[in-house]
């Protein structure tokens, strides 16, 4: 028998609902109103879809269940940056405020299939560009650990969201890190499936050879069920590969321990300068946890890890400004209605759509492509790529999976990096990399800091589709890890 | 030696189309600057012979029969635009 919590997962709701012990309208009902008793604190969402939602609520009580459909009657909560037909899709932007697609994005079409009900659109970074949703333009989403921390980003709102309890779990983008730095952030797992697991159609454009879906959740399970719903080739996306998609959940419990496994601990993430002793500490304990379970560890070394941040975020500024070029104040989104001719109207639109940090990263992705610096930037950018990736693929034939910290800390104060941009930037460190290589990773939270009380995550890395390895072990660890309670800064709600 | 001016800076935005104030430029010209330094770290790595790495994507691209459908109306696409006619987007004067 379910009851309805707001730390009910998704596989537990979905039993409720598909036993008719809770109606998909008591469920609808618990997500809003549990949203109302959170946003006032945690700012998580930038639109509430409440009135469709009941609605959709009430006619699929009337169909009844249907355990065909993973989803039904699961509201879930959607980053800003995936289009939804007839719900706003901002970015969290100035520039596309008022933007509401006549079109769902692949993955968003595919929860609809699957009976889940879109009951809101989260917060996040301005166009995804950021690790601390502090550049939305609508306000930070605050952590609901502690509400004067952040939340991490840039998918901050969908994954303070799911911390709070609002629905069971949410869709966010991960192009650097923005998922599952979020999900470490609020001890939540986050899944960063292969780059073309899942179709970008329908995604705002970021970095596109970085940009992949996934779904922050409160289980491993739930992440599998997820996955196994929005994974698959889609023609409109063509580097969607095609490639069949596992029956992930099913597969889950073939692992009943780590015996015979070897994780890989490479040694620029584990002895890191700047890896705070608490997040050692928890992660550490983690890998013991895996021993104990049977694994062995072994240590390997990706000396060009630590020039992944810089390659990365030239390749992805670059492909910002190419992308962000779209916003001319034409087809869609802001447009200045003083400027007297075209070239006017363009700037005018874009300096007043735009945010601090979206110029900052158009200016300087025009700057490393434009001749002269092309060769230097981009271009050396892009072969460094090379060589990461080639490490990576090198170490995953010595070990089944890597594993390292999810970032240095755990979440930072609300406005701690916010004046210098490369600080912010460097604390992406642990993350970056695996978008350069496209290989999926997902985020476990593995316990509180002993100094800050916050969650602390670790992330596991798999050779490209071998999600299904990812999940298995991640699973069968996730039973060992101390399981975390309720949010701390939502205590009294 | 700085890596960026403020007059580049200003160059480089108004390419992208972008205009700040005097003040955004000197502001951004520092932060930019500071950025690039800390990119200059990949000089350090000899890469002569690497080819470049632009996607990770490793399926060749599927091919799909090109036949013509209609997915979305005229009234779709000029839905969201900021002025139009029900027929064309409408901007300001080009010459």
């Amino acid at each position: 028998m379910s009851t309805l919590t707001a730390d009910l997962n998704l596989t537990e709701l979905r039993q409720g609902l598909l036993s008719r012990d809770i109606s998909v309208l008591e469920a609808v009902e618990h997500a809003s109103r549990r949203i109302q008793e959170t946003e006032p604190l945690i700012n998580a969402l930038l639109h509430v879809n409440q009135e469709q939602a009941l609605r959709q609520a009430e006619e699929l009580d009337r169909q009844g269940p249907n355990p065909a459909r993973t989803l039904w009657g699961i509201p879930v909560i959607i980053k800003d940056v995936l289009a939804t037909k007839g719900l706003p899709t901002s970015c969290a932007s100035k520039m596309l405020q008022d933007f509401i697609p006549f079109y769902d994005s692949e993955a968003v079409h595919r929860l609809k299939q699957a009976g889940a009900i879109i009951l809101g659109k989260a917060n996040m970074d301005e166009f995804a560009m950021g690790s601390s949703n502090e550049n939305s333009a609508f306000g930070p989403s605050r952590n609901p650990w502690d509400l004067e921390r952040v939340p991490g980003g840039s998918s901050g709102g969908p994954a303070a969201s799911t911390a709070a309890g609002q629905t069971p779990f949410s869709l966010g983008t991960d192009t650097g890190g923005s998922i599952r730095q979020p999900a470490g952030f609020c001890g939540l797992v986050g899944l960063k499936p292969t780059y073309g697991r899942v179709s970008r159609f329908g995604l705002v454009a970021y970095g596109s050879s970085l940009d992949q879906i996934g779904p922050l959740t409160r289980t491993v399970e739930d992440a599998a069920r997820v996955l196994r719903v929005i994974a698959g080739h889609d023609p409109k996306d063509s580097t969607s590969a095609p490639v069949e998609v596992p029956d992930y959940p099913a597969r889950l419990a073939e692992r009943p321990d780590l015996k015979g496994l070897t994780l890989g601990i490479p040694e620029e993430y584990w002895d890191a300068e700047g890896l705070s002793p608490e997040v050692n500490q928890g992660c550490t304990a983690a890998l013991e946890a895996a021993r104990g379970l049977g694994a062995t560890t072994v240590p390997l070394s990706l000396p060009s890890s630590k020039y992944a941040i810089a390659a990365y975020y030239i390749i992805v500024m670059a492909e910002a400004s190419s992308n962000l070029a779209r916003y001319d104040g034409v087809r869609y989104g802001y447009r200045d209605r003083e400027a007297k001719d075209l070239i006017e109207m363009y700037a005018r639109s874009r300096s007043a759509g735009f945010g601090p940090e979206v110029q900052r990263r158009i200016i300087l992705g025009t700057y490393v492509l434009s001749s002269g610096y092309y060769d230097a930037y981009y271009r050396k950018a892009a072969q460094v790529r090379r060589l990461i990736r080639d490490e990576y693929d090198q170490a995953l034939r010595h070990c089944d999976v890597i594993c390292a910290p999810v970032a240095p800390t755990s979440a930072f104060r609300l406005g701690e990096k916010t004046d210098d941009p490369l600080q912010m930037y460097l604390t992406d460190v642990f993350t970056n990399p695996l978008n350069l290589t496209g290989l999926p990773g997902l985020s476990l939270p593995c316990g509180l800091g002993e100094q800050t009380g916050m969650p602390i995550g670790i992330q596991l890395f798999a050779p490209a589709f071998a999600e299904t390895r990812l999940l298995q072990i991640a699973w069968t660890l996730e039973q060992e890890l101390p399981r975390l309670p309720r949010p701390s800064g939502l205590a009294s709600r | 030696m700085k890596k960026i001016e403020t007059q580049e800076v200003a160059k480089i935005a108004s390419l992208a189309r972008l205009e700040a104030d005097r003040a955004t430029l000197e502001r951004f010209a520092g932060q930019l600057d500071n950025i690039l330094e800390y990119m200059e770290t990949l000089h350090e790595l000899d890469t002569t012979g690497v080819d470049p790495l632009y996607s990770p994507v490793q399926h060749p691209a599927p091919f799909r029969e090109d036949s013509v459908h209609q997915a979305y109306t005229q009234q779709d696409v000029l839905g969201n635009a900021p002025e139009s006619d029900e027929l064309y987007f409408i901007v300001p004067k080009i010459i």
